[in-house]
Order: C-alpha cells, then sequence, then structure tokens
C-alpha cells in the first residue's frame, strides 16, 4: 500500500501554507480595516460600541450585501449586473402596489405581494440573462438598459406616488418583515437585538457560500468567468447558468426592494438610486475581480461592512457626511491597487 | 478494422475546400502524426472527428460502425477526446477541479448532492501519477508550467477511458523540458492502448513520438507511411511540395 500513501502526500501538498493564502486575500484585510476602524471610533466614541448602533449599522448595509449576494456570483461569471437598483424599486412597487390595491382584505396578502415582488425582480433577471446568453450582448450594456427601463416601470407602476397605504393586517405584517427585529440571547444575560433585514443576510449569506463552494453550478460559474470557451467545451450548459445567475441578481435586488419597504413603510420610485454602485463597490473591495472568475461571499459581506462603516465612523468622528462618497470611492481604488501590488509579487 | 476511420471526407466552406476526399484511420495503441502546412486542412480534419462540424461528404466510422457527429459530446461518447491546442483550462480553478470540470464527483448530502472534493483531489492524483506527472491536484492551472498544464488537459480525457485521443499542437508553446515530458505523456497513453492523433509542426517530436505520420496538403492526403520508413526531409518536402506524394 505504500503507493496509496504517496498519493495522499502529493494531494495534501497546497501551493500556499494556510498562513500565505491569508495574508494574500483581499477580504482578510479589509476585515483587518474593519476591526480597526472599529476600535478606533469605539475609542473615540463610547456611543459606537452599543447595541443599539450595532442593530443599526447592521440593518443599515443589509440591503446592500443581500443585493452583493447576488452581485458576487454576477461578477464570477465575468458579468455585470447595473439594474439591481432599479429592480429593487421596481419590486417594492409591484409589493406596494398589491398592498394598496388589495384594501387589507386578508394578512396573508402581505406574503402575496411579497411573492410577486421576488417575481418581478426575478424576471427583470431572466430578461436580462436572456439578452447576455442568447443574444450574446455585452452584459454591461444590458444591464445599463435595464437600469433605466426597470426605472421607468417603477415609476409608471407607482403612477409616480409614493406608496404607503399597506392596510393594517397585510400592511403590518409586510412592515414587520423588513422593519422587524429578533432578540438574540446575548452574554451579558440580556438580548441582543438583530433586525430582520440582517437576519436574512446571514441566512443568504450562508447559502449563497454553501451554493459556491459546494454545488457544481457554483464551481460551473467560477469556470465561466475563468475560461468560458473552456466551460463550453467541457459540457458546461453555460448560456443556462447565465441565465440563472442574472435571474439570481434579480431576486436579490428584489429581497431588498420589498425588505426596505417594510422597514420604510413606503415605497417610493426612487428607492435604491445609485446602488448598483455600492453594491460593485462592496463586491471589488471584498477581492471580487470584475474579469471575473475570482469572488466570495465573505469578501462581499465584509465590503458593505465596510462601507456602511465608514460612514457611521464619519459621523461619530464628527465629519461632515458629505465626505461619505470620497471616501467609498478611496477604498475601492484602494482595493485594485492592493490587487494588483499583489498579483505583481506573487507571479 | 480500424477503431477510427475516415472515408473520402470532404469539407467546403462555400468556394474554398477544405478537405477533398481524405481516407485515415488509426488503431488503439497507435500513435499518427497528422503534419500540413497552415491551411492545409489540419484543423478541419480535428474538427470533424471532434464531432465540431460534420463532413460536406464522406463517413466516419468507428469500429467498423458508420457515425454521425453533429457536436461535441457525440464524439466523446463514441469514445474520441480532444486536447485543444489552448488546452480549453480554467486558470482560476485547481487542477483537481479542471480534470472534473463539467463531469464532478459528486456525494450525497441530506437530500443533495455536494461536490466531493476528496474523491476528486485522491482520483486526479493518481491521473496525475499514472501519467508520471508532478502535477499536484490541489494548485492552481494559473500557477502551472506548460507541461503541467498538458498533464491536466490529458487527465481529463482519462476520465471517460476513450479509444481515440487528438491532439492539438500540444508542443507548440513550451519549453524543451516540457516537450520531453508532453512526448513521454503521449507515449504512456499509447502504451494504456489508446490511440493517439498527434497533430504537429515539430518534425523532431512526430518522428520521436509516432509509428505512422499522414501529410496534408491543400486539402488532400499525399503521405501516409510508417516513420520507420520516411525521414524528416522527405516530409518537410511533402509539407512544402517540393515531393508530389510519397
Amino acid at each position: 500500500m505504500s503507493s496509496a500513501v504517496e498519493i495522499s502526500d502529493v494531494t495534501e501538498i497546497k501551493e500556499q501554507t494556510r498562513l500565505q493564502s491569508t495574508i494574500a486575500n483581499q477580504a482578510f484585510w479589509v476585515t483587518v480595516t474593519v476591526i480597526l476602524l472599529c476600535i478606533g471610533t469605539a475609542l473615540y466614541q463610547e456611543s459606537f460600541a452599543t447595541k443599539n448602533n450595532f442593530y443599526n449599522i447592521t440593518r443599515n448595509f443589509s440591503a446592500i450585501g443581500i443585493i452583493a449576494m447576488g452581485m458576487t456570483a454576477v461578477i464570477i461569471s465575468g458579468g455585470i449586473d447595473l439594474s439591481v437598483g432599479s429592480v429593487m424599486a421596481l419590486s417594492a412597487i409591484v409589493a406596494a402596489r398589491i398592498l394598496e390595491f388589495s384594501g387589507d382584505a386578508h394578512w396573508a396578502i402581505a406574503y402575496f405581494a411579497v411573492f410577486a415582488g421576488l417575481v418581478a425582480g426575478t424576471a427583470v433577471g431572466a430578461v436580462n440573462g436572456l439578452l447576455i446568453a442568447h443574444l450574446k450582448l455585452p452584459p454591461f450594456v444590458v444591464t445599463l438598459g435595464m437600469l433605466s427601463i426597470a426605472r421607468s416601470l417603477a415609476v409608471v407602476t407607482s403612477e409616480n406616488r409614493v406608496i404607503y397605504q399597506f392596510g393594517e393586517q397585510a400592511g403590518d405584517l409586510f412592515k414587520w418583515f423588513g422593519g422587524g427585529r429578533i432578540e438574540m440571547p446575548w452574554i451579558d444575560g440580556a438580548t441582543l437585538p438583530l433586525s430582520n433585514m440582517f437576519v436574512v443576510l446571514i441566512v443568504m449569506a450562508l447559502i449563497m457560500a454553501f451554493v459556491l463552494h459546494f454545488t457544481s453550478w457554483g464551481r460551473h460559474l467560477f469556470a465561466i468567468g475563468g475560461n468560458e470557451q473552456a466551460a463550453r467545451l467541457s459540457g458546461i450548459p453555460v448560456d443556462r447558468v447565465k441565465i440563472q445567475v442574472y435571474m439570481l441578481a434579480g431576486l436579490t435586488a428584489a429581497i431588498a426592494g420589498v425588505l426596505t419597504a417594510g422597514y420604510g413603510g413606503s415605497a417610493s420610485n426612487g428607492m435604491g438610486k445609485t446602488y448598483e454602485l455600492y453594491v460593485i463597490a462592496a463586491t471589488v473591495i471584498g477581492g471580487a475581480n470584475l474579469m471575473g472568475g475570482k469572488g466570495s461571499v465573505y469578501g462581499a459581506f465584509i465590503g458593505a461592512a465596510l462601507i456602511f462603516l465608514i460612514r457611521n465612523s464619519l459621523i461619530m468622528f464628527g465629519v461632515d457626511a458629505n465626505w461619505y462618497d470620497l471616501f467609498v470611492g478611496l477604498f475601492i481604488i484602494l482595493a485594485v491597487l492592493l490587487e494588483r501590488l499583489r498579483g505583481r509579487t506573487s507571479g | 478494422m480500424p477503431t477510427l476511420e475516415l472515408r473520402q471526407v470532404t469539407k467546403n466552406f462555400g468556394a474554398i475546400h477544405a478537405l477533398q476526399g481524405v481516407d485515415f484511420s488509426i488503431d488503439t495503441g497507435e500513435v499518427v502524426g497528422l503534419m500540413g502546412d497552415n491551411g492545409a486542412g489540419k484543423s478541419t480534419l480535428v474538427k470533424i472527428i471532434a464531432g465540431n462540424y460534420p463532413p460536406s461528404s464522406g463517413e466516419i466510422r468507428v469500429e467498423g460502425a458508420p457515425v454521425q457527429f453533429n457536436k461535441p459530446i457525440d464524439a466523446r461518447q463514441a469514445g474520441i477526446e480532444v486536447v485543444y491546442q489552448d488546452l480549453a483550462l480554467c486558470d482560476n480553478l485547481t487542477a483537481a477541479a479542471n480534470v472534473y470540470l463539467g463531469r464532478e464527483l459528486k456525494r450525497k448530502f441530506g437530500l443533495i448532492n455536494i461536490l466531493d472534493y476528496a474523491s476528486m483531489f485522491k482520483k486526479s492524483a493518481e491521473l496525475f501519477e499514472e501519467l508520471k506527472s508532478e502535477t499536484r491536484p490541489r494548485d492552481l492551472v494559473r500557477q502551472m508550467s506548460g507541461g503541467q498544464r498538458q498533464a491536466v488537459a490529458i487527465a481529463r480525457t482519462r476520465l471517460s477511458d476513450p479509444k481515440i485521443v487528438l491532439m492539438d499542437e500540444p508542443t507548440a508553446a513550451i519549453s524543451v523540458r516540457q516537450v520531453a515530458e508532453v512526448l513521454d505523456l503521449i507515449r504512456r497513453l499509447r502504451d494504456s492502448n489508446h490511440g493517439v492523433v498527434l497533430i504537429s509542426h515539430r518534425m523532431p517530436d512526430v518522428f520521436g513520438v509516432c509509428d505512422r505520420v499522414a501529410v496534408l496538403r491543400r486539402g488532400k492526403k499525399v503521405a501516409d507511411k510508417r516513420v520507420d520508413e520516411s525521414s524528416p526531409e522527405e516530409v518537410t518536402g511533402l509539407i512544402t511540395g517540393a515531393l508530389e506524394a510519397a
């Protein structure tokens, strides 16, 4: 059995040690930044390291984080989806209009409204995917067009109003989906409040991490992003996977949309404007490569956290909030610069 | 009865006659070199055998039975695997992931099937061991040498245990030492009773590893003979047209 031993020797060898691969991992450095930022802000402002502020920050970055889950998959496949902000608004408006129309007939209409919102978002994603996969149009242009189309549909569907009459039975349930919280037992014997949105983000992140790492669908996404031609020659149903990944992006945008409408108690057709930029920023800061083939769920999660933490810290330090986007921009460029530097040293 | 046989195969692209009545055959345990200048029809012949497109006329037989390949998967199912010139590997994935790309091994995890990393690492290590390659299953293809990439591409063809392996310019873009490695891989394929079609520009490779050499010129087969009855000079003459036929 000596040969079996040799084989396992070979399979155990990794190109990099765990330490090396951690240091080479962008998400690791973003995590370090997040921790340092937290420590710094906590030392400066007592109100930072409170349960209440944790609840607020995690809720605030959840919408971006949820969409970033779908965006990560799209970017890994070598695509991009610029329409997510508009899809978010369209889904919220669709759900809100159903609540408004129903006239509070039954509490279960809340579920139907959510379902319809998710279907709307997924359908828009399917259209993106079909155009990109079958007509071979560039994802950037298709989704840029859809950014405009979905926004317009949202405006038309809402009759250019802010919709807030959700009713009491169905409306309260709908508002609880996005605005509710759960109390998690905490080490101090009391509880730690977590927003429903954040819980949804955590659950989705776990599912996506599992899908990317343990299913052949996830493996195929990486293959398509790495070398689409090779993926095709290997018999991977490239077109089908592409359509599915844009449907997923539409679905995540829709989830963020209906939850945000529930949290705010209203749906406006301006919801999610420029969110596509923050979502892409979160994934890129977390280490995804816009050329495809690379990206991680944890990276997108921590990237989204960093973006909102910057805002919170600026406020805590008393800096004018108008500087916020400048810092986000700096971090995007820094992230790409870091990747370039690492690429140079590793080969 | 040859394992793979092409009879009077022609292929026209509009007015261009890429192949004109080519006969070609190969048996298992045999390495045949396919040579010719650019535009002689090598790629067209490979693509017809690989199922990328059907011939305009003529027929393909596998073990005596006529077959029709409409898609690459048809050829694969008939026992023909192709190692493409650009290798068709995903740089961002591990060696094992590339070997099993599109036919991943899975195991039961509750109600669903998940990727079986352990088996894929172990089996691809065994394949590399068989090929006597130092490729490690967990390495990213991006970090590999040209010879190791070839080993990954060849290991992939072994999964289905094909009868015939087509190799399109496997030694075109790699170092001298790696060429020796790849030629060894080809010999091992032959020794395990596979038929190998080696498409190459490099005379030393063809004469180093092939049993037989077929030469195409302007869409016609102008020679098909044992390498020990030919010489690099003769083949060069056939390729360029200095010799009409042999």
